[in-house]
């Protein structure tokens, strides 16, 4: 496969691995934002291969883990009503609420698909005049322009019987959120290759320069997520902090110009509460109010109230790297991807079902 | 195709009267026509000689026409590789069908022919069956249950205990193509692709297998939903043994690991339908893979992993780069209604 095998070459990683061996002296914090990136390092074996002081944090760049469970609560409660169809991506209906998941919902009778992409949601809704049809949003930049077209082409083909419920998270708030905290300890990034493709690097600029920490925006093969930890290691040696594009196949300084713009037709930033870390000012998308019969939070006059969560759970301090996954005491016994009480569990690209599917004897160092 | 007055299935048809009767004279018995069938007794009266096994299996898989099949013939080769596995020649199977009425006569007369051309492939024949229909919503277009009863090859000798560290993994096929089949053409999910089901018989060559190493093959197992890692992880499991994989030894199609990346799946956890997984004596791993190539359905066969004393109960891969991972039971559920 073309863009694909040879950024998963042995010899190119032996390479880089020898290189990173080299150059670092000291121990280093580094944090991979992306649950892509985190279930790569994890799926390939990567994190045993590289050195014992290189430290990777797994951040919290999984957009279901990261949706509030009184969110969920209102997907819920939406797909229980008998005139709504409600269209999900499929790792989010396993996702359980207060009191149950959308995939009890739908064992119950509510009426549940599992979709690849809004666009067939919008089908679901022009097939059934009748119904209601609720796309649950969810995701960071990436999944935006889609769910924005989804409405731009609801309003054109005049369906109005389509709406999306947002939970939309946007990355650079949060890295700053983390970085504030006092007692994060992140000395590097590797930032989100899929989201710098649509927003572009430049978003990334201002913070390696105000929080002084380097920042390199890698691919999701083994190949590319080596080149960025060479890339931070060194400058971290070297005591600079600057942004580079180790993706530049794919991210451009200023993104994707249209499908910013189809975004912004659609959404406007607005505070938005992450599961796990808490409400971070300026964070996600709400939808326009001139767009409101498209916003099912407006349509069907949803307000969201807190969630429940296991107070054991160390989901916080795990999205904010600063426990381990297997060091919380729920790990694997009390949660599991099939029982999941916290964020990170939930979605196969979050770290502690990363751990728990490859087990973490896998990312422990030998 | 027979004749038949209606366009679409009733709820009479499963009434046992007269609809019933003319289904199955015109359609189903004609079809199937052999002499268990024609005495018309409840059950069917058999000859068999031997260790026998015994297996059943349900099929409730949507779409019912997929690419690369149709229920009908997944229902069939579905039991008659569960009586391969269990080191069986098949001989006769049933067919128990539940109709939701309204299903198109056309659609489920294309789901018999699937069945009696699978049966015909393979030499068994559909002794006995039923046939109910429920009404409209109540079920979806047609289940299918298919019990299997075959003889099992005087070598075969299949018990967990036997594994032991040294025995060779061998997959017979590429994998994960009749899950990414049906996934291709599921609402909501379906994508563009040449991706057919592997769905088909693998008793020809189980049987010649065991024939040429009897006791040297330690257990056969198909790997249907939950994929290749779910079998291993049993057989580390119940066996009290390790078992280290590599990853670039395992076959996979082109377009089907390019639908793996784009779904975001592991292609070691989604469903097969014509690939099994065999664990041999390491003596013999070679000429087995050597005689196994020689059938159409074997032509990819590989050596994939090997069974180790270290970390019973654990399944590791190594990864293409060289890396190690813990490869576990399916985290949560995959597509379901696969089969």
């Amino acid at each position: 496969m073309k863009y694909l095998e040879e950024f998963r070459d042995e010899q190119q990683v032996k390479k880089l691995l020898d290189e990173i061996h080299k150059i670092v002296t000291r121990e280093w914090h580094i944090m991979e934002i992306c649950g892509g990136q985190t279930h790569s390092l994890v799926k390939n074996g990567i994190l045993n291969l590289l050195p014992g002081n290189i430290i990777m944090i797994h951040g919290p760049g999984c957009p279901v883990c990261v949706t509030p469970i009184g969110m969920i609560d209102r997907a819920v409660e939406l797909a229980l009503k008998k005139d709504v169809i409600l269209c999900s991506f499929g790792d989010m209906v396993r996702v359980p609420g207060s009191e149950m998941s959308l995939l009890k919902a739908k064992a119950m009778g509510a009426d549940v698909r599992i979709v690849y992409s809004p666009l067939d949601a919008l089908k679901i809704a022009a097939d059934h005049s009748d119904r209601e049809v609720v796309f649950f949003a969810v995701g960071f930049e990436t999944t935006a322009p889609a769910n924005a077209l989804s409405v731009v082409q609801a309003k054109k083909a005049d369906i109005h019987n389509y709406s999306i419920l947002t939970s939309h998270v946007l990355v650079p708030p949060a890295m700053e959120a983390i970085l504030s905290d006092e007692e994060t300890r992140i000395h590097g990034f590797l930032a989100a290759g899929h989201v710098c493709t649509i927003m572009g690097s430049e978003e990334y600029e201002p913070i390696s320069n105000k929080y002084k920490v380097p920042i390199i925006i890698t691919g999701f093969e083994p190949v590319d997520l080596l080149h960025g930890i060479k890339s931070c290691v060194r400058q971290l040696e070297k005591g600079t902090y600057l942004l580079d594009n180790q993706y530049k196949r794919v991210v451009k300084h200023e993104g994707n110009k249209e499908a910013k713009s189809i975004i912004y037709e659609i959404f406007e930033i607005g505070d938005r509460e992450w599961r796990g870390i808490g409400m971070i000012p300026s964070s996600g998308y709400q939808v326009r109010k001139e767009y409101s019969a498209f916003d099912a939070m407006r349509k069907f006059a949803i307000k969201v109230a807190e969630g429940k969560e296991n107070p054991e759970c160390m989901a916080g301090q795990v999205l904010k790297g600063l426990k381990k996954p297997h060091e919380c005491p729920l790990f694997g016994n009390i949660c599991t991807p099939s029982n999941p009480q916290g964020a990170p569990m939930v979605s196969s690209e979050g770290s502690c079902a990363a751990y728990y599917h490859f087990g973490y004897e896998s990312v422990q160092k030998n | 195709m027979p004749e038949l007055d209606f366009e679409i299935v009733t709820l009479g048809h499963g009434s046992g009267g007269k609809l019933t009767n003319d289904l199955l004279d015109k359609g189903v018995f004609n079809l199937f026509e052999n002499d268990a069938l024609q005495q018309r007794h409840d059950g069917a009266f058999l000859d068999l000689e031997g260790k026998i096994a015994f297996t059943t299996d349900s099929f409730v898989v949507n779409p019912i026409f997929f690419p690369g099949g149709n229920i009908g013939e997944l229902a069939v080769n579905g039991t008659v590789n569960d009586l391969a596995m269990c080191g069986a020649v098949p001989k006769y199977i049933s067919l128990g069908l539940i109709i939701e009425e309204g299903m198109k006569m056309d659609d489920l007369w294309e789901v018999l022919a699937g069945v009696k051309v699978s049966a015909d492939k393979v030499g068994v024949q559909i002794v006995t069956g039923d046939t109910k229909v429920v009404e409209k919503g109540k079920g979806d277009q047609i289940f299918i249950n298919t019990t299997g009863i075959g003889v099992v090859h005087p070598d075969v000798d299949f018990r967990m205990e036997r594994i032991e560290a040294g025995d060779k993994v061998i997959i017979s096929g590429p994998l994960a193509a009749h899950g990414m089949a049906i996934m291709s053409v599921r609402e909501g999910l379906t994508f563009e692709s040449d991706i057919l089901s592997d769905t088909r018989p693998l008793n020809g060559m189980t049987s010649a297998l065991l024939e040429k190493f009897g006791r040297d093959i330690k257990l056969l197992r198909d790997p249907t939903r939950g994929g290749v890692a779910t079998v291993l992880n049993e057989i580390a499991k119940s066996g009290k043994v390790g078992v280290e994989l590599t990853e670039k030894h395992f076959p996979i199609n082109k377009q089907v690991s390019a639908a793996c990346e784009m779904l975001g799946l592991d292609p070691l956890y989604v469903a097969n339908e014509g690939i099994f997984l065999a664990v041999v004596n390491n003596d013999i791993a070679e000429s087995f893979l050597t005689i196994i190539k020689t059938f159409d359905y074997g032509k990819e066969a590989s050596i994939v992993g090997e069974v180790i004393a270290e970390h019973p109960g654990k399944v590791f891969m190594k990864s293409t780069i060289g890396g190690r991972r813990v490869v576990g039971m399916m985290a949560g559920e995959q597509l379901p209604r696969i089969c």
